[in-house]
């Protein structure tokens, strides 16, 4: 084949995928980004090139709050599925020694996933709430005289619905980065005379950090976005971006909504330019 | 620092659940000595390496190092230090913090550890690759980041896993040089496992082959090369012919033995009993090759037929069949060859002294 046939033809090979990128992505990206500068009334849209939505939003200490409130509930969800998903996925790949159990394992792991999201929010209502379970069993064995009110409606029922909600995330890519590393690296480390700890410290940690960074740009990512738990899990007394741009589309303020959108773009980015500089994911894609 | 190197094995054995992998084995590794241990693959060769290691418990049996019963400790507490087969560098570090990394697990400052580690970097001439990581390094530099790794905790023994079979034959030759010389300036005991009959003679100041978990045969490699005991060892180390035949006559002097219309000369073997079978050996390269010999000559003499002449460079390796179609194999220098060349399908007496023939037990 000729160099310049060849060339046409990668072309065509890319075109698919292109266009997919184009329809999918690109267009609404550059509607949401052209749709921030219009203006708007309580009944319409109008076409316009104005910079107020954005003014209004970084003007306002709401925002200000709102996005110190959704860091807060990422960087939280973050510790904890970071944890919990390292712990999970170490289990896997190195205490479970057959694959069969392993996929096993794996799976059980996904079982929640059969299930929808709002639902599995939906069912820790019962479980928390002022009457719920837990507080009627801890009441029952009498280490609690008074239900606890923090359980539900309350920060802390959003970030345990998060870490609920989103910690597979961690534990795929992590699970997937420590089946790489080579089970001789850890032979040789005990060779050296490193302990179990110390083998994870200066050989298993470094080595899945791809996997943590993937796992935490996903959690972190899906969380900066997130409305649905942060209402349902906080009652509506606790506010995100995400709520906050749900509510200005409920409310047909669609540019103020783009505008928010966009930034709320930017920032994750920002996050995630920020974790790939911090590490190289390339060697896992 | 010499003398504590010393292992051995008593009656070692390895289950994996209800398959044995190793069948009680015993073996004395004086200190200082360049052991191979040799094998098909799943001899239980690795398997004998990785528990003289650590990194395979013992199912049952005793492992002394150094007269110290070593048998339940970790690796770094045995005095042994172990090269594995693909290297097991670290990717994330540098060749320094490799070669560092067991000064630092035992808690040698920061400044001690960069020190020592450039020394051993350069006993094994990689000094100038201290900052490169593993996967900017040829295969055999990352063997020798590999070698300095094992040694800079200062081992009685180190543990050799296949260390040359990743490598090409020019490189692998230079790195065996290599090993052996490094090895008789340290002056610690080297157990080197292969599958390769070359390394293994050109290395060792003992050789033991193993099949099927259990020890064939242990010994000099001249002892093995020369005398195997076994069809096996004879077929495995190679350069030998074996044949099989029964003894027609046993006197003071001479074994007769006779397969098919072929009698073979031997000297005289003490247990050779007339209608009985022996099989003996005789090395590819002591085996002539005439087209008359006088009759009533002391040698085994056998009509062949010339079937392949294969050109070796400094050999030439000839295949002969005899009459009733077994082969025979002899290897000529390339100089032998030149002054008297074979052709296929020409007709010879192949022959050798009685005294070259290597009864099998």
């Amino acid at each position: 084949m000729s160099a310049p046939n060849s060339k046409r033809g990668s072309y065509f090979l890319i075109t698919p995928m292109a266009l997919i990128f184009a329809i999918f992505l690109v267009v609404p990206l550059l509607t949401i980004v052209v749709v921030s500068f219009w203006d708007y009334d309580e009944y319409r849209i109008l076409p316009d090139f104005i910079f107020e939505n954005y003014s209004y939003l970084l003007g306002s200490s709401v925002t200000w709050q709102i996005y110190l409130n959704t860091f807060k509930y990422a960087a939280l969800t973050w510790a904890f599925t970071l944890g919990i998903g390292f712990t999970v996925a170490y289990f896997l790949a190195f205490y479970v020694r057959s694959l069969t159990w392993q996929i096993i394992l794996f799976m059980v792991c996904t079982i929640p996933f059969w299930t929808s999201n709002i639902i599995r929010m939906i069912s820790w209502i019962p479980f928390l709430g002022r009457n719920g379970l837990l507080n009627q069993a801890l009441m029952g064995t009498g280490i609690i005289h008074e239900p606890l009110e923090f359980l539900l409606f309350s920060d802390f029922a959003v970030v345990l619905a998060d870490v609920h909600l989103y910690t597979l995330f961690m534990v795929v890519p992590i699970f997937n980065s420590m089946m790489r590393i080579d089970r001789s690296l850890i032979e040789a480390a005990r060779d050296n005379g490193a302990s179990g700890w110390a083998t994870l410290r200066h050989i298993i940690v470094p080595l899945s950090k791809p996997g943590i960074a993937i796992g935490s740009i996903f959690v972190i990512t899906v969380v900066m976005g997130d409305f649905i738990t942060v209402r349902l899990m906080s009652g509506g007394q606790s506010a995100s971006v995400g709520l906050q741009i749900s509510n200005e589309i409920g409310m047909l303020q669609y540019p103020a909504a783009a505008a928010s959108a966009v930034v709320l773009l930017i920032t994750v980015l920002l996050i995630v330019t920020a974790l790939l500089r911090l590490v190289d994911i390339r060697k896992e894609l | 620092m010499t003398g504590n190197g010393a292992i051995e094995l008593i009656a070692v054995s390895k289950y994996y659940g209800s398959t044995i992998a190793v069948k009680s084995i015993d073996l004395k590794i004086p200190a200082g000595a360049y052991c191979c241990l040799i094998g098909p693959s799943g001899c239980g060769k690795t398997t004998t390496l990785r528990m003289i290691a650590g990194h395979e418990a013992i199912s049952e049996g005793d492992l002394l190092i150094g007269q110290r019963n070593v048998t339940e400790l970790p690796p770094v507490k045995r005095g042994t230090s172990m090269m594995f087969q693909n290297y097991a560098l670290f990717p994330h570090m540098s060749c320094a913090e490799n070669v560092a990394f067991g000064l630092r697990m035992q808690g040698v400052s920061p400044v001690e550890r960069a020190e020592r580690a450039t020394e051993m970097l350069a006993r094994v001439h990689m000094d100038m690759f201290a900052d490169r990581k593993p996967d900017q390094l040829s295969g055999g530099q990352q063997q020798r980041i590999a070698l300095a790794r094992a040694l800079i905790t200062q081992p009685e023994v180190l543990l050799l896993d296949e260390p040359l079979s990743a490598l090409d034959p020019f490189l692998r030759a230079r790195m065996r040089d290599e090993l052996r010389r490094l090895q008789q300036d340290l002056g610690i005991t080297f157990v080197h496992v292969t599958h390769a009959q070359d390394e293994a003679l050109a290395l060792s100041d003992m050789v033991v082959v193993m099949e099927d978990g259990v020890i064939r045969q242990k010994g000099t490699p001249e002892e093995i090369f020369n005398r195997p005991k076994s069809r096996f060892i004879a077929n495995f180390m190679g350069g030998q012919n074996i044949f099989k035949g029964k003894v027609a006559r046993a006197d003071a002097t001479t074994t007769i033995v006779e397969r098919g219309p072929d009698q073979f000369v031997l000297p005289v073997h003490g247990d050779a009993k007339t209608g009985e079978d022996l099989e003996f050996t005789i090395r590819t390269d002591l085996i002539g090759l005439a087209d008359d010999i006088p009759a009533g000559a002391a040698q085994s003499q056998i009509p062949v037929e010339i079937t392949t002449v294969e050109y070796l460079g400094l050999w030439v390796r000839i295949v002969a069949t005899t009459v009733d179609g077994k082969d025979i194999t002899l290897m000529k220098t390339e100089s032998e060859f030149r002054r008297a060349p074979v052709r296929r399908k020409e007709k010879f007496i192949a022959y050798w002294e009685p005294e070259h023939a290597h009864v099998l037990a």
